[in-house]
């Protein structure tokens, strides 16, 4: 306890000297988070700065262990840091898929060689990674891939299409589901390999969205060279590796619900409809709505926390499932809310929150969270098959 | 499961569920409904159960309980859910220990708590007067005399009415009806004169039923702490029972949720086991999940209700029993109507156990306010 007190006096002494005081208490949006990179396009200009003296530290990712560059502070340890900087309202450093999704997978099926490469780069966000995952014709049936990476010998040679691939236009590296094996069940000819977006032959398209912007790409690969040095795990391993990423990726995104917080709405729904003679909401079926969010949002907060408390090292396993779900689902419920409480101003696409917030995008966006990453009716098949039994 | 007890907690589950297995089973149940209502619980059970020291599990070491405090508590009430138990752990445990522990003044709680957990004084509390929930709606007057007190007016929804020692009634010494302060908690023995009892049997099978106090006569010491009740610790002994119920309410969903998941793997139509289509399959993944979220606001609001009254837990304490209990019945809500329907027609039969859980399921979430006025209690916590 008292070695525990020790760091957090450290931590706080360190904090205040180096995390820039125009970033303190700057409620950032997600979308706006610092996501590193070749070519890094921060939205606040102290970003890179921050960044950088947390990595120093590796506390852009506190868990990871030392000798790749990581923090390697206990689960105590980094419990005290996230408490220190919510504290000074010090935002997160870094945020990107090669600390949700890859940093886990090499850790735990990289070579040693891999790990020292890529994993300090991730720590420092150097280089921004993206998911080559889906395809055209592989949505909730992934292990249906068709990517082909033919094998020559030191190399591969990688033909075929990807789709939904978040910010293809603009990550470095890309970490790939690939076929190396065509005769065996889907499952086993899948490999997981990694290779960088300049190389000739990928090409990244964005997607326009429903919601306007263009987060999305396609990527095409036309005799795309893979070095055989850059694949994670054994040949034919890639489906355990890729279902052990998606759980970390689900509990990235049901993080989401976890921004949530249902009094807030209620604020702003008193501000635009008033009370009543009895001090109630003016709008007794929006009263309604807002509280049974605020309880499920409630829950799902403390539901995570407990999980957090309780998951071992290799996360939450299917209960990662029912996070993702519920988080997504609660996600699009709130994004319903803001145009109930915002009413025709919300569908106005130029129209922007009290905190900078584009009602109409960011709902029309939501709808996408209950379909990345697994859609919801997969997160229940999952939740039926490993959980119940079923 | 995202549930960790701690070990002296998994052990006193454990104990729970085994001992209620054995002696306070459905099938105990149902031999017990079939008789008069004029017993509300079996004393040969009472007694077993006081023997492994429930009725002091919520009560402080100082004062002769276990002091696992309403985590402890919740622990046991969850089993007594699960197993569809009858005893008087709600209203002498769970209601009356609670409200002597918060009301009553030093010398009151040595004389009353130390008969309460050796099993030789039973309670039920006697608070509502309508249909619904409604805490500082009380009309029944306690007119302080020359002698002590006089009770007039009439009470309802009291459990275990026909067998308990004593009540605890809630009555109005001071102000209007529905005003917040001038309330007291009073100590009245079931033999008393101009003292009606009239039993109200209920879907659930357990004995409850209302009063009707004519004249009632009592000494001065009748009122507990010797004062009229804060409205705030009022709200706090709701709190507590609507996280007690919430805990048992919880216990009631688990079971119907494991005895339909068992269902699902044993019953066939068309040439496959009904568990293995989707529509099936889905709904029961969704209420696997919807079942998590229960647990977890349960578990909090009764860490929050054991707090130390000065942390930020406890300040959340009231907000946070309204969302359990409210959760609470939502979940079983949906686990007692999905046992039936993927039960299909031998979840209608009352000879099949799957529909007992409903009955005890809604006559829990009426108890102190249901979703609806815990929905609304949120929202006037939260000042919209």
């Amino acid at each position: 306890m008292q070695e525990l007190d020790a760091f957090r006096h450290d931590v706080r002494h360190w904090l205040e000297a180096h995390c820039p005081p125009a970033l303190r208490g700057a409620a950032i949006p997600i979308g706006d988070l610092y996501t590193g990179g070749r070519n890094p396009k921060p939205v606040h200009s102290a970003q890179p700065a921050w960044c950088a003296a947390m990595a120093s530290r590796g506390w852009t990712v506190p868990e990871w262990p030392a000798e790749y560059g990581g923090g390697g502070l206990s689960r105590e340890q980094s419990a005290v840091l996230r408490e220190e900087m919510r504290r000074i309202g010090a935002p997160t450093p870094l945020f990107s898929f090669g600390i949700s999704m890859l940093g886990p997978v090499l850790l735990k099926f990289g070579s040693e060689a891999q790990k020292r490469r890529f994993l300090p780069e991730i720590v420092r966000g150097d280089i921004r990674w993206c998911q080559g995952y889906s395809e055209p014709n592989s949505g909730s049936d992934l292990a249906s891939l068709m990517t082909r990476a033919e094998d020559r010998g030191d190399h591969y040679l990688v033909n075929g299409q990807k789709i939904w691939t978040s910010h293809g236009d603009e990550a470095d590296w890309m970490f790939c589901l690939v076929r190396t094996n065509t005769s065996v069940p889907k499952h086993e000819g899948i490999s997981f390999v990694l290779f960088d977006m300049r190389t000739p032959g990928a090409t990244a398209r964005p997607i326009k969205l429903i919601s306007g912007a263009s987060p999305f790409c396609e990527v095409f690969f036309e005799n795309v060279r893979v070095e055989k040095s850059h694949r994670v795990g054994e040949e034919g391993q890639g489906w355990v590796i890729a279902t052990y990423l998606l759980s970390h990726e689900r509990e990235m995104i049901s993080g989401l619900g976890s921004l949530i917080n249902g009094t807030t709405l209620a604020q702003r729904a008193l501000k635009i409809f008033g009370i009543d003679a009895n001090g109630k909401l003016r709008n007794g079926g929006l009263r309604h709505l807002l509280a049974r969010f605020e309880l499920d949002s409630a829950a799902f907060r403390i539901m995570l926390a407990q999980a957090a408390r309780t998951r071992n090292a290799a996360g939450m396993g299917a209960m990662a499932s029912a996070v993702k779900y519920f988080g997504t689902e609660l996600n699009k419920r709130r994004n319903e809310l803001h145009l109930d409480i915002e009413g025709a101003t919300a569908l106005q696409w130029d129209a922007r929150g009290p905190m900078g917030e584009a009602w109409a995008s960011d709902w029309l966006r939501s709808k996408g969270n209950s379909i990345e990453g697994g859609t919801s009716e997969i997160q229940l098949n999952i939740i039926a098959k490993r959980v119940l039994g079923l | 499961m995202p549930l960790s007890l701690t070990e002296e907690q998994e052990m006193l589950s454990r104990s729970a569920a085994e001992f209620l297995a054995d002696r306070a089973s459905i099938a105990q149940f149902r031999v017990w409904r079939e008789r008069t209502h004029e017993q509300a619980f079996d004393p040969e059970l009472w007694r077993e159960i006081v023997g492994m020291g429930w009725p002091g599990i919520a009560i402080r070491e100082s004062q002769g309980g276990a002091g696992l405090g309403f985590e402890g508590l919740g622990i046991v009430l969850e089993q007594l859910g699960r197993h569809l138990s009858v005893t008087p752990m709600n209203s002498t445990v769970l209601c009356a220990a609670t409200a002597i522990q918060l009301f009553g003044r030093a010398a009151e709680q040595a004389a009353l708590l130390p008969q309460i957990i050796e099993g030789s004084l039973t309670f039920s509390l006697a608070w509502d007067e309508r249909p619904h929930f409604d805490p500082f709606c009380v009309a029944t007057a306690a007119r302080s005399t020359a002698g002590g007190w006089l009770l007039n007016g009439c009470k309802r929804s009291i459990a275990d009415v026909s067998s308990v020692d004593r009540f605890l009634m809630v009555c109005r010494i001071t102000g209007e009806a529905s005003d917040r302060e001038g309330l007291g908690v009073f100590i009245v023995p079931r033999h008393t004169a101009r003292l009606r009892i009239e039993v109200t049997p209920m879907v659930d099978g357990r004995n409850c039923g209302e009063i009707v106090l004519d004249g009632v006569e009592l000494g001065v010491e009748a009122l507990l702490g010797g004062a009229a009740a804060p409205a705030a610790t009022l709200e706090w002994f709701a709190d507590i029972i609507n996280a007690g119920l919430a805990a048992e309410l919880l216990g009631i969903s688990e079971e119907a949720f494991a005895r339909t998941l068992r269902y699902l793997k044993d019953r066939s139509q068309f040439g496959k086991l009904i568990g293995s289509y989707q529509a099936l399959q889905h709904r029961a993944a969704n209420w696997f999940v919807e079942l998590q979220l229960a647990r977890s606001l349960v578990q909090e609001a009764l860490l929050a209700l054991d707090a130390d009254p000065a942390s930020s837990l406890a300040a959340q304490g009231p907000a946070l029993a309204s969302m359990a209990k409210a959760k609470a019945s939502q979940v079983a809500e949906l686990a007692t109507n999905e046992a039936i329907q993927m039960h299909g027609g031998i979840g209608m039969t009352d000879a099949h156990d799957i529909g007992l859980y409903i009955k005890r399921a809604r006559t829990l979430e009426q108890a102190f306010g249901d979703q609806s006025y815990h929905l609304d209690r949120l929202a006037r916590l939260g000042d919209y």
